[in-house]
Parts: structure tokens; sequence; C-alpha cells
């Protein structure tokens, strides 16, 4: 729902990134989104299409991979993977645990031309 | 070529949501940030709740709403300071309008800051506003399924209330799957059943959020 929002600081995150270096265009941005997010890929893309206009990314790609939920648990140390519906312990059924990834909303490379 | 920014999206929200939660500790206020449905009971939960604490601690409110005063208006009304923003279409609230509105505030005269973030149940969760607690209030007309549908709301709260509890009767609400479903999505947040307009279950809610703000108010420099 708040994709747009999302999208203008990958953009805007991505054409800094590119001026440091000097790029004359970028090719593609590859960026990691948390399943705990409320980040869905396709108005990500829309976004994209819309907010790449008249930037260094233009015609650059977005190359969106998503990472599961994984947490620890913190009465017997176990790490596992879920879904947003059971973050108990597989291991001794404590719910107390601490998140180690899944939210994640990460700008993490560029491609570009020099 | 390839160039590494391995940087977070909402680095520049993530940052000024810091630099207001430092902002709030120097000052000593704790800040909660109510996220609900539209018609959930979030302005009336702020009312409820000025009723219940006005006298020990001094309170402002920053209304969130896509357009209009209204909100701000309720509460200035009952003599609480209250900023409205106006996100003109935004669905959340995010930091740097916090801050702009905060600016706008005396904080060394304020304990308590409420922040009525946009009615919606999906965006304000992955905005940061440097707030200290994030609560989140269901009405029971909606229903209790909500917690299936939309489930990071209820993990980012550090608190739910129920609020409408009087109409429980009325709608076809299952309490014990609603309080079962959300105990699992997140373990420690307490649930608590209130009628915010009637007042009804406001002191639990109302004792709750003071022993926050006795916390805060004690880690002030």
């Amino acid at each position: 729902m708040h994709e747009m929002g999302i999208c203008d600081g990958i953009v805007r995150a991505a054409v800094e990134a590119a001026e440091q270096a000097g790029a004359t265009r970028i090719n593609s941005i590859e960026v990691t989104v948390g399943e705990l997010t409320e980040i869905v890929e396709e108005p990500l893309q829309f976004a994209f299409d819309v907010l790449r206009k008249g930037t260094l990314a233009e015609e650059a790609t977005l190359s969106v991979s998503f990472i599961a939920a994984k947490s620890q648990c913190a009465d017997c140390s176990a790490e596992f993977g879920h879904s947003r519906f059971d973050a108990k312990c597989p291991e001794c059924g404590s719910f107390m645990v601490q998140l180690l990834q899944g939210r994640e909303l990460r700008i993490d490379a560029i491609d570009i031309d020099e | 070529m390839r160039v590494d920014i391995a940087k977070g999206i909402l680095e520049k929200n993530d940052t000024l949501a810091e630099e207001n939660r430092r902002l709030f500790a120097e000052s000593g206020v704790f800040v909660v940030d109510l996220m609900a449905s539209p018609g959930a009971g979030k302005t009336s939960t702020i009312l409820a709740t000025i009723a219940a604490l006005r006298d020990r601690y001094s309170i402002a409110v920053i209304e969130g709403d896509i357009a209009s005063r209204v909100d701000a208006e309720k509460i200035s009304a009952h003599g609480v300071p209250a900023v409205q923003i106006n996100t003109g279409g935004a669905c959340h609230l995010e930091s740097d309008m916090i801050r702009r509105a905060v600016d706008t505030l005396d904080l060394a005269t304020i304990d308590l800051l409420i922040i009525e973030n946009v009615g919606n149940l999906v965006c304000p969760t992955d905005f940061d506003l440097g707030e200290h607690a994030k609560v989140m209030i269901l009405s029971v007309p909606e229903g209790h399924d909500k917690p299936y549908k939309y489930p990071n709301i209820f993990q980012v709260a550090e608190a739910v209330i129920l609020n409408k509890y009087d109409t429980m009767g009325v709608f076809d609400f299952d309490e014990s799957e609603f309080r079962e479903v959300v105990g699992r999505l997140n373990p420690t947040a307490p649930v608590f059943a209130m009628a915010a307009t009637k007042g009804d279950g406001v002191d639990a809610w109302a004792t709750w959020l003071s022993d926050r703000v006795e916390a805060a108010k004690g880690g002030a420099a």
C-alpha cells in the first residue's frame, strides 16, 4: 500500500550511489525485502516504473529478493524459520523468541555504466 | 560495474526517528503511537486516556489524518494541545512529519505525547516515528478475524486495546479465539478490553501507560 514511498527511497539511494560512482546510467538495482514487512512485489515494480523516469535509473531493472523469517529461541537458543503465525520455538515450545531476520528493507547493490 | 550499497531503504526515516527518540528522551517525554482502522476509536481512546491521566500528567496529542482538522479540534476542545498533521493522501505518518509537529510543541512541559496515526492496519507498521511504543486498537465490530488478515500490526504493537467491548453481545465476535491468535502473534502484548466512550476498562490501560510514562520520566537526563 505504501510501496510508492518505499520505492522513492530505493530510487533516491540508487541514484545517490550512482552519482558518487560517476555513473552514466544504472542497469539494475538489487533490493532485499523481509517477508514480515508489508511490501508486495507487484506494486513495488509498478511504483518503480513510475519513479525511475527522468533519473539515472530510467532503463534499470529492479530485482527483489525476499528473505524468510527466522528467529532464535530465548530459552533454548534453537534457531528456526517460521511464517508470520508460528514464531513458536519448535524445539521447546517457548514463545520467547528473538527475530533474527524477516523485517529487512534493504538496497544491496546497483550495477552501473561509468 | 557493480556498486555495493547495503543500506536500509527507510534509512532516512529511521535516522530521523532515532533523532526524535533522542529528543523525547532528553525531555523525559513518553511517546505512544496509536494505530487502528478508521472508526475503531482512536480519538475516543485518546479522550478517555486524557480524562484518566490529565491530573497526573501534562499531555499533548499529534493527530495524523489524510485531511481535515476535525480530530485536533476535538482534542483541543478539552484543553489539551493538539497538532494536526494532514498527510494529503499518504497512508501513514513518517518521522519527518512528527519532527515538524514536535517543533511546534514545548516538549519540556510534556510528560506524555500521544500520536494518532492515519487509520490503516497496514502501512503504519513499517515506519518508525521515534515513538517508545506502538499500540494497536481493534474494535469489536471489525471482527475477531483481523489478526489473521493483518498479522503485522498485532506483532509490532506492544499492547492491544479491544475497543467497543460493550457491543460484544451484538456482533459475532469470538473473544477467546481473538485472544488466542493475538497471543500466538505477540505473546508479551497485554490485551485491554475497553469501551472508550463509556470509560469502561480504561483503568487497566491507563495504569499500563502511566507505568511507561514514569519509566520515561525516570530516565530523563
